[in-house]
């Protein structure tokens, strides 16, 4: 998911207030952390090898003999910086964490065990594919859940996040108007769509074009459907999209860009909300990335890995990218470029990445889909919409849902920052406030199609009593920004490792790595 | 079902204050033909931990991991030990569960690390600055020719063939669509190193070129000073792309900054990622200070807070999709996040003398290896200047000696013809890579299959 930052406000206006400073700026269990180039040294190592046998180096002038620059700890001074480092981060391990698009589901951990498994995490992509028949089988077991589950005949599991799969879509489509002459050059792109599809759709040489939305949230038919024509390559679309809505005219949409000769690439970012009820296939989709990060559970790590694998249609399958696994007689193996003529698939329009995939992310998305099976993601898409739904009515008579009218939303619950009208105040304050009151914000400013955009979502593992917890904390904020004063929003967050950071001087004179410090530098400034 | 914390009675109390008759109230807007009725029929209903574990165990039991056989693959993908805290370092929730940090006050602990290694990378390659971290050494690669173009303007780019044919591959595959330019050749072992000659790749580049792409070392290991191409680069207007797939190489070999690169991407995975059967991976993307706002993917940059204390954020966003949109330098969104979180405490965890150290080790056992094997009747080392992987001329095919060897429990290198099908000069070339893991009684194991394959198949010579 992406988010949009435009329009707000990116330093700090006033100071916040430390209070009580201490020595040494640490406050009981918060501890400040230097950087590892101020308390490391490129002669100190927390690790021990074995000596260096004699042996005559091969490499003569090429030895690199200039210092590097690089600190090393002792291990348990390692350890101990890291772990201070992370007690600075919120992560869904600690509490609610609404970020909407994002689906941050509880990680469970029986899928990091296995992903552990030497027999997972302990081989070579390029070893013997005798050696490696489970791995191959494991690959090609999810890929069978993820095309049942989709009902699409077809799926490339190579992509290495959302975006990479959405690149993976678009090169399928470039590939098969190509292979029949036709060299289509636009893709609409609807105004509330992850910023990822317009940057994908251009990174393959095609012009974007933007398709507004109507006052209900979703695609407008109509204008969608008069721009059609043999210029257009595809028309890319989020379902459930960005607002949090299921878009009701998918498979007309996708009967007129069909009829248009035109291919209808999904973005699955929000497959949660219909995981095991509904099938993309079964809307006329042709191309669709499922974020395994997202609906599988595989955790985002602080903002990656991802994995994106795509699912395709009949007529799309034949381009669909090198190496794949393929089973024969019980036994599997990998297409790559050099068998892909004699097994039928020299259509493919090649290799997205140097080997097969996000392996580690496979193993832990198929813990998670065989420990829940079909009747539990039926479940997991029932209880998320579920969820935000009853966040959405929990909440839209103090804050403004611009589609609370339209009817129930799927997995997310849309606000915008009408309600703050008169008060002074920002969706960015109300994130803030809410860090203070120990939750990790929604999206903010996303999607664009409305103003000061607070997009939540809870997911299915999230159960009542917190949903209630949270309902009465943003109750009592709303409330609070009403009654003022204001600044105990604007100065937000007081209780967070740092107050807010000045973004403007950030980018300004980018810091992008640690520098000595030199004498003089200060007064240079 | 164990992750789903609502019960019966909560779901009925939960429609009821949303005014819902039915979870399926809340399904209006999909289309009756395409609401399934029940459970998709023909899968699986949900399993208990235990049976789960149980079967997955089984699969993985059906692979030759490589920590329990003699081990020598690389090319593109090296098995160094691990230390043990930086796997439950990163396993630490705070770190494993958060997001990208959108929200820097709640996000330091993510920010700092991320601020660290770029640093690392940045000193490892020799260059200015580095990202935050790219899918792999493969996709960076291509990142990097299209920035080569955004900055000269130009559409031409000359891969060495000693590039990693995969990473080739993912180039051309975009560069077909995008209207980029590729010149790469095929390698040879009519001369020794089975590479290019980079006086040729000098003399290709012209004013209409954007970029010259080199790996260092290649995908035979061959180690190459890189200082003249960069100046015949730079005389023609040219940027110099090198590539590194080996970051351990760097505790030993001359940077590519030092020998005058342009933009340096790797992989990244020998330092605390492991093999993984491929991904997740990590790439590494580094460049010089004036390119930066042609950098693809994200940046985390210094700053301060409102109290005047330092911290970071994520920076230099107007380059990005989410805010450019079909204008971004790149469409990449995540990271591999955790990835260079594990790169960075291994990389803490060795420093400077730790990294020199395992360096030379992996070069001393690499240098016995190739001494063991040429000691072999019919196997020719091909590649003389090496770090920890070198190829070998077998007598044979090579690929069916992997197979034969892998037979005997040996995991004995990559066949040149894996990466190079149907090219003749490759087919009996056989890459093998040594690190530190190689214990003394592996070479032996190696040097005893690789001696019985070619005394069976080898005796009339």
């Amino acid at each position: 998911m992406s988010m949009m930052n435009q329009g707000r406000p990116t330093q700090p206006e006033t100071s916040g207030s430390t209070g009580n400073p201490t020595f040494t700026g640490n406050r009981a269990l918060m501890l400040e952390e230097p950087l590892i180039f101020e308390v490391g040294a490129p002669d100190v190592t927390g690790v021990d090898l074995e000596a260096v046998p004699p042996h005559a180096s091969r490499l003569g002038a090429l030895a690199r003999t200039a210092p590097i620059g690089l600190p090393g700890l002792a291990e348990g001074e390692a350890v101990r910086h890291f772990t201070r480092l992370s007690r600075q981060n919120y992560g869904i391990d600690m509490g609610f964490f609404p970020l909407g698009s994002c689906t941050m589901k509880h990680n469970p951990r029986l899928n990091e065990k296995m992903a552990r498994l030497p027999g997972f995490a302990d081989i070579h992509p390029l070893a013997p594919q005798n050696t490696v028949q489970g791995a191959l089988e494991l690959i090609h077991r999810l890929a069978e859940w993820l095309k049942a589950l989709t009902n699409m005949p077809s799926v490339a599991m190579t992509p290495k996040a959302g975006a990479h799969g959405e690149l993976c879509g678009m090169l399928a489509i470039r590939a098969a108007h190509e292979a029949r002459g036709d060299a289509r050059k636009v893709v609409l792109v609807p105004e509330s769509a992850h910023g990822t599809n317009p940057a994908s759709a251009a990174f393959c040489g095609y012009a974007v074009e933007n398709i507004p939305a109507d006052v209900r949230g979703r695609v407008d038919f109509e204008a969608l459907v008069a721009r059609l024509g043999p210029d257009v390559a595809a028309v890319m679309i989020t379902n459930p999209n960005t607002c949090g809505l299921f878009e009701p005219d998918l498979k007309r949409i996708s009967d007129a860009v069909h009829a248009a000769g035109g291919y209808v690439y999904c973005d699955g970012a929000n497959f949660n909300a219909i995981v095991g009820r509904v099938r993309p296939g079964d809307l006329g989709v042709d191309a669709m990335h499922i974020n395994l990060h997202k609906t599988f559970s595989t955790p985002h790590g602080g903002g990656g890995p991802g994995s994106g694998p795509v699912v395709f249609s009949e007529a799309l399958a034949p381009f669909a990218p090198l190496p794949f696994v393929v089973e024969a007689d019980g036994r599997f193996h990998l297409v790559e470029e050099e068998t892909a003529k004699a097994e039928q698939h020299d259509l493919s329009f090649g290799r997205m990445a140097a080997f097969h995939g996000q392996m580690g992310m496979f193993v832990r998305a198929l813990a998670y889909i065989m420990s829940h099976g079909a009747d539990g993601l039926r479940q997991v898409a029932e209880d998320a919409v579920l969820n935000a739904n009853y966040i959405l009515r929990g909440l839209e008579d103090v804050m403004s849902a611009p589609f609370a009218h339209t009817g129930p939303c799927m997995h997310e619950a849309l606000f915008d920052d009408s309600f703050l009208k008169g008060t002074g105040l920002s969706t960015l304050d109300i994130a803030k406030a809410m860090i203070d009151e120990g939750y990790h914000p929604m999206t903010m400013y996303f999607p664009l199609v409305v103003h000061g955009a607070m997009l939540v979502e809870p997911t299915e593992t999230e159960g009542r009593q917190r949903l209630d917890q949270f309902i009465g904390t943003m109750r009592h904020l709303a409330e609070a920004a009403r009654s003022g004063p204001a600044e105990q929003f604007t100065t937000a967050p007081h209780f967070a490792p740092r107050s807010r950071l000045d973004e403007t001087r950030a980018a300004r004179q980018p810091v992008l790595t640690w520098q000595p410090p030199v004498e003089g530098r200060l007064a240079a400034e | 079902m164990r992750y789903l914390p609502l019960t019966p009675d909560d779901r009925s109390a939960m429609l009821a204050t949303i005014g819902a008759a039915s979870i399926d109230d809340l399904f209006v807007d999909v289309p009756a033909d395409a609401r399934l009725p029940g459970p998709i029929p023909g899968l699986p209903d949900h399993q208990p931990e235990m049976l789960v574990e149980r079967e997955l165990v089984r699969l993985a039991k059906k692979n030759m991991a490589a920590g329990e056989h003699p081990f020598f693959l690389g090319c593109g993908a090296y098995r160094h030990h691990v230390p043990a805290s930086v796997d439950h370092l990163i396993q630490r929730g705070e770190f494993l569960t958060s997001y990208t940090p959108y929200q820097p006050e709640i996000a330091q602990g993510t920010l700092q690390y991320l601020f660290e290694f770029q640093t690392q990378v940045a000193r490892l390659t020799g260059m200015d600055i580095a990202n935050a971290s790219m899918y792999d050494g493969s996709t960076a690669m291509t990142e990097a020719i299209f920035m080569a173009r955004r900055i000269t303007r130009r559409a031409k780019t000359i891969l060495s063939c000693g590039v990693h044919r995969h990473y080739v591959q993912v180039a051309q595959t975009l560069c077909k669509f995008t209207g980029d330019e590729l010149l790469t050749g095929v390698p040879t072992i009519c001369c020794s190193p089975p590479t290019d000659d980079l006086a040729d790749i000098i003399a290709q580049i012209d004013s209409d070129t954007s970029a010259v792409v080199v790996q260092n070392p290649d995908v035979f290991g061959h180690v190459a000073d890189l200082s003249d191409l960069a100046a015949a680069c730079h005389a023609k207007g040219a940027l110099l792309i090198v590539v590194v797939t080996e970051v351990v190489s760097l505790g030993l070999v001359k940077s590519p900054g030092e020998m005058g690169a342009d933009i340096v991407v790797g992989e990244g995975q020998s330092l605390g990622v492991g093999l993984q059967f491929g991904g997740p991976h990590l790439g590494l993307f580094a460049c010089n200070h004036k390119h930066v706002r042609q950098m693809p993917g994200r940046l985390c940059g210094e700053t301060v807070d409102a109290d005047g204390r330092r911290g970071f954020v994520l920076t230099l966003s107007t380059r990005e999709q989410h805010i450019r949109r079909e204008k971004a330098t790149s469409n990449i969104c995540t990271n591999s996040g955790l990835m260079s979180l594990a790169f960075t405490i291994h990389m803490t965890l060795l420093g400077e003398k730790g990294l020199r150290h395992l360096a030379e080790l992996n070069h001393a056992r690499a240098c016995e290896v190739a001494g063991r094997l040429v000691a072999i009747p019919g196997v020719k080392l091909l590649t003389e200047r090496f770090f920890n992987e070198f190829a070998v001329e077998l007598p044979v095919p090579a690929r069916q000696a992997v197979r034969d060897m892998a037979e005997m429990g040996v995991l004995g290198g990559v066949s040149a013809a894996r990466l190079f099908p149907g090219l003749a000069d490759m087919e009996r070339v056989l890459l093998i890579a040594v690190t530190e893991t190689v214990s003394r009684a592996d070479i032996d194991a190696l040097v005893r299959a690789l001696t019985e394959i070619l005394g069976s198949e080898y005796s009339g010579a």
